[in-house]
């Protein structure tokens, strides 16, 4: 579905990710972890194409994606979700989830502007896909609230409802369980684990605790001051001196 | 039931604006009339400098260049080919320019369709920066614009300007111009695309992520913008019968920015309103330019003094209603009526 090969991203003197190298089967739910500032985001941010890699390239369905603006990444089938929400703060809940619908729509200025009839089936079409995605998150009800007075954890979903009306292959989330307690993160894997099998996609998720992850993620990736220091199965990957190491500090 | 009932409002309002206009437009004098047709222009300016800033968000101060781009274009087209030797009697005019001569509305749309050409141009380069810094290169560009004109004397007439262009823009001209700029604005942020607009302004990278293409709403926007930025400043020429290039400095673009900016940034019913205001109150407050009388003091009048109630009032503004006069809200029937509905339950004894 997706690979790095030898992924590196410097600014500067800093090298934020080096030698990257993953490869994500279909229909996976893998996880990137590491500690602070170990690069996962940036990582990310390689893969989306927020930044162009100084070195390496990024393989999608078989094509080189390397250096893709944003928007056309997000075109072929990779969405994301952002560490620090990012709604648009002016509109409601369910208008943010018809921006990220607009993608696929496929009308310009002039055919929205004029409301041609062509651009109304597509209109509605939208409309009613966003709500199926909000109802299945249980947001339906507040379809027409300002997105950020919702509350934080609804906040996170509707950043997931967001990406899926782009209608992704791949879906990235970063750090999908910032700022939940233990119950919240619960729910959210299985959150995570469900909408993998209703939409088909394949799932590349940041997190911090490794215990969240553990449970929902096949295998996963560990991360360490740019460098990927192990992978493998969440059994392996407790087990691994290395990622002990690097999470608890050796005494 | 409620929707019937706000399209018939609606229709009855849009009529009622209309025959008021047709009224004020046979019973007043020419001078009253004057303002009132530039309150539409006004509007038309106010709105598309309201796409650039308060729906995408881009901070633009190079108005007054494609308005003057517009007003020239216009000018040109309209003028008799003796009309022009006329005018150009420092230098002749190119002589393909000479013998063209366009029906009115023609030549407005080609006033809009070479703003717009002009802002393809300036757009690609600069609609790279942001903020502040795309506010700095878009006033440079059209400073570079009015110098040009000033310059191209076989051209533009440089300096002199042009005089005795004919006055088009009649009571009903300017303001069917204004009410279908105001129908294309309500359309065009009401739809899909529209929304991607709406989500550039507040937050680009969100919008970048979810595969809204940001470059190309940008310039979309800013061509746009800067059309109906021409046809504005064309509708201007048009009424003033003359132009030079000394009328297109930044203090036109700022008083635009005033109407935005009071009106509401993000709201078209804010851009009409506050166009009408500002443009009314412009001329109402002249008095105060003049010389005064006041028991003890007298003064020989202060030009520009009512610029500085203009300035108070942005203040007041910037203070106390920081989103301006309407928010990014609009007008609509149920809110307005809400209004009495409220007052009127109050005044019943407060029944819930």
């Amino acid at each position: 579905m997706i690979s790095t090969k030898d992924v590196s991203m410097r600014f500067g003197g800093l090298t934020a990710v080096s030698d990257l190298n993953i490869e994500i089967q279909k229909n996976e739910i893998v996880g990137l972890i590491g500690p602070n500032g170990a690069g996962k985001t940036t990582a990310f941010n390689t893969i989306t194409g927020v930044y162009k890699p100084t070195e390496g390239r990024v393989i999608f369905k078989g094509r080189d994606i390397t250096g893709q603006k944003p928007h056309a990444i997000t075109r072929l089938g990779i969405a994301r979700t952002f560490q620090n929400i990012r709604l648009w703060k002016d509109m409601d809940v369910l208008e943010n989830v018809l921006v990220a619908c607009h993608l696929r729509m496929d009308v310009g200025v002039a055919a929205s502007t004029l409301h041609l009839p062509g651009y109304r089936a597509k209109e509605r079409r939208s409309r009613e896909f966003a709500m199926s995605l909000l109802e299945s998150v249980g947001l339906a009800d507040q379809a027409h609230e300002a997105a950020t007075s919702l509350p934080y954890g609804k906040q996170r979903r509707l950043e997931i409802v967001r990406a899926l009306a782009t209608e992704p292959a791949l879906l990235l989330l970063d750090e999908p369980a910032a700022g939940m307690n233990p119950q919240e993160s619960l729910e959210l894997m299985d959150f995570i684990g469900s909408i993998r099998d209703r939409y088909d996609l394949t799932i590349l998720l940041i997190e911090h605790h490794m215990q969240v992850v553990m449970g929902v993620c096949s295998r996963m990736y560990v991360l360490d001051y740019g460098v990927t220091i192990a992978h493998g199965t969440p059994d392996e990957i407790r087990r691994d001196p290395k990622v002990i190491e690097a999470y608890l500090g050796v005494d | 039931m409620k929707i019937k009932r706000n399209t018939l409002l609606s229709l009855a309002g849009i009529a009622l604006l209309a025959g008021a206009i047709a009224v004020a437009d046979a019973t007043l004098g020419r001078f009253s009339v004057r303002i009132l047709n530039l309150s539409a222009i006004y509007i038309v300016l106010a709105l598309s400098l309201n796409l650039l800033n308060g729906f995408t968000g881009l901070f633009s101060l190079g108005h007054a260049g494609f308005m003057a781009v517009g007003a020239y274009v216009s000018a040109l087209l309209t003028m008799s080919p003796a009309q022009k030797d006329m005018n150009f009697f420092l230098e002749p005019i190119v002589p393909f320019l000479r013998d063209l001569q366009l029906p009115f509305p023609l030549a407005l749309l080609a006033a809009g369709a070479c703003a717009g050409l002009v802002a393809v141009v300036i757009g690609v380069p600069a609609l790279r920066l942001r903020d502040d810094y795309l506010a700095i290169a878009t006033l440079g560009f059209a400073e570079i614009i009015r110098v040009l004109i000033t310059n191209a004397q076989s051209l533009t007439n440089g300096a002199q300007g042009l005089k005795a262009i004919t006055k088009y823009s009649t009571t009903w001209v300017v303001w069917s111009v204004a009410a279908l700029s105001v129908a294309f604005m309500l359309a065009l942020v009401r739809s899909s695309y529209g929304r991607t607009m709406k989500a550039v302004r507040d937050d680009e990278v969100a919008a970048e992520a979810m595969g809204v293409n940001v470059f190309k709403v940008k310039s979309t926007s800013f061509v746009i913008s800067s059309f109906m930025a021409g046809v504005g400043g064309a509708l201007l020429g048009h009424m003033i019968t003359t132009i030079d290039p000394k009328m297109f400095t930044l203090t036109l673009t700022f008083n635009i920015l005033l109407i935005v900016v009071l009106g509401g940034n993000g709201s078209i019913t804010g851009s009409v309103i506050g166009a009408i205001v500002v443009t009314v109150l412009m001329e109402a407050l002249r008095f105060l330019d003049m010389p005064m009388n006041f028991l003890f003091i007298k003064t020989d009048g202060l030009p520009g003094l009512r610029m500085v109630i203009f300035s108070i009032l942005l203040m007041i503004v910037v203070l106390y209603r920081q989103r301006g006069l309407m928010g990014n809200k609009e007008f609509n029937w149920d809110d307005f009526l809400g209004i009495f509905r409220r007052k009127g339950a109050s005044g019943a004894g407060g029944r819930s």
